[in-house]
């Protein structure tokens, strides 16, 4: 696949000697939305942290376009400024604004003059709802609202690809769509993802591709609609069955 | 002679001594404040340090000023010093080697302590927006860092100023020696003492409150 943005060759990485992930191989094409799901500890979170340099890996290799960047350690930073990610604990700064949140990256990593970017800004927080919010301190949002914005302060980075990490996992249920709506938004308008979620509703939403990981290994790739209703693999079945209840009342 | 004993504070100088103690007390405390933030940074780096023996080294120096009493601190550097290695220091600098070594190691773990209480999750999203190593201390850490050690420190600073009281024993004539020799002047006057100490109990409470309640602000805007 010559269209892939993000290639990532045999990856793997351990901690301790425990083997998280053990050979993960993935491309994912420009504009297309790549839904990583499986069990806890499977190694999905570790793969995306793995992507944006956070943790370094054993072996393999990881590119982004013509750009090897895994194994960089000087240059860690200009590769994460065109790699978006959001993280299940939002962690916007607290002792900022959420416009001096959002500025942040664009004005002292990308050095574009503030006016610009803060226009730019407050058209997006807008697109999510949150434009009357620019100018307050992240502890009186929701949790939802802290998340959108987490959201948006990533893609002002204009990033080629962003990486959600369990993002609605830290939410109260009725705050996870208006968060998982923004996301679908974004898909819309064409922005590459790699998303880590079990929200397998969502998941079968948003997905052009669905990876399911199991003890460090991709054991099933497939499109949402084969996937959700007839994954090939037994251990594939075994895990969407864990999200299915029967009723104890059977006549 | 009878009449109030506060009287004798208006009489001559009495009050401008008191003042000029004070202003000794004060010299000393902001010196060894001063030094103490500065070191204390680096004790910081020396218990962050990945290295086995800078940590070691911090960590007994920790325990020993936790554990000392500052004025035996003291009489080891101003008498024990001058006779062991001949050193001639004098009764000021004495305290501010010893109280600075102790503001050192405290303020050290303060900084530590309010550096590590921040989540790695600040530090792991600024890097995911592409900052750099420094730019992620100077936007994202120190800033929450010193919010986190302001109520500490000020509380630290206070102890200092008033453990400076201690330096009269080797000789430092401060505010409340000053009041000593005042009331020794008056010892006529039975109540001198009571008015005297009640004097320089204010003092210390002028000084020491409008920087804890500019703490308890800073605080508030912070929270």
């Amino acid at each position: 696949m010559t269209d892939a943005i993000l290639r990532v060759q045999d990856i793997r990485k351990s901690f301790d000697g425990n083997g998280v992930l053990q050979g993960v191989s993935l491309d994912i094409r420009e504009g297309e939305v790549v839904v990583i799901v499986g069990p806890s500890g499977c190694g999905k979170s570790t793969l995306l942290r793995c992507i944006n340099g956070l943790e370094a890996i054993d072996s393999g290799e990881i590119w982004l376009r013509d750009e090897k960047i895994s194994g960089q350690t000087k240059n860690l930073h200009l590769v994460r400024q065109k790699i978006g990610m959001v993280f299940q604990s939002y962690d916007l700064f607290p002792h900022m604004k959420v416009m001096d949140n959002l500025l942040l990256g664009p004005t002292k990593a990308l050095n574009r003059p503030r006016q610009e970017a803060e226009a730019e800004a407050l058209e997006m927080l807008d697109r999510v709802g949150l434009k009357e919010k620019a100018y307050v301190f992240p502890r009186t949002l929701s949790g939802g609202q802290k998340q959108r914005v987490a959201l948006v302060r990533a893609m002002l980075m204009k990033p080629e690809i962003l990486l959600l990490d369990e993002i609605t996992a830290a939410l109260d249920p009725e705050m996870v769509s208006e968060v998982l709506n923004v996301v679908i938004d974004l898909a819309n308008s064409g922005m590459t993802m790699a998303i880590v979620t079990h929200e397998m509703r969502f998941a079968e939403a948003v997905a052009d591709r669905v990876v399911f990981i199991e003890d460090g290994l991709i054991v099933e790739e497939a499109p949402p609609e084969v996937f959700f209703h007839a994954p090939s693999t037994e251990r594939a079945q075994r895990f969407l069955q864990s999200f299915t209840y029967t009723s104890r009342r059977r006549p | 002679m009878q009449g109030l004993g506060i009287n004798i504070l208006f009489k001559g100088i009495n009050f401008q001594r008191l003042l000029g103690g004070l202003w000794v007390t004060l010299r000393l405390a902001l010196i060894t404040i001063g030094l103490s933030c500065v070191f204390g940074f680096l004790f910081s780096l020396l218990t962050l340090s990945k290295n086995r023996w800078a940590k070691a080294v911090s960590r007994l120096w920790l325990e020993i000023v936790r554990f000392m009493p500052q004025l035996v601190l003291l009489y080891i550097v101003y008498f024990g010093f001058a006779r062991l290695f001949g050193w001639d220091v004098d009764g000021e600098t004495s305290a501010v080697i010893v109280f600075t070594f102790w503001g050192t190691a405290e303020m050290g773990d303060l900084i530590r302590g309010s550096l590590t209480s921040i989540p790695r999750h600040q530090t792991e999203s600024a890097a995911a927006l592409g900052l750099t190593q420094g730019q992620i201390y100077l936007h994202v850490l120190i800033p929450q860092t010193l919010r986190r050690l302001t109520p500490q420190a000020i509380n630290l600073c206070t102890r200092i100023i008033k453990t400076t009281a201690l330096v009269k024993m080797i000789n430092v004539t401060e505010v409340l020696k000053v009041g000593q020799q005042i009331i020794g002047q008056f010892y006529r006057q039975p109540d001198a003492a009571f008015w005297v100490y009640f004097v320089i109990f204010l003092l210390y409470f002028l000084v020491c409150w409008p920087i804890s309640a500019l703490s308890r602000m800073l605080e508030k805007r912070w929270a």
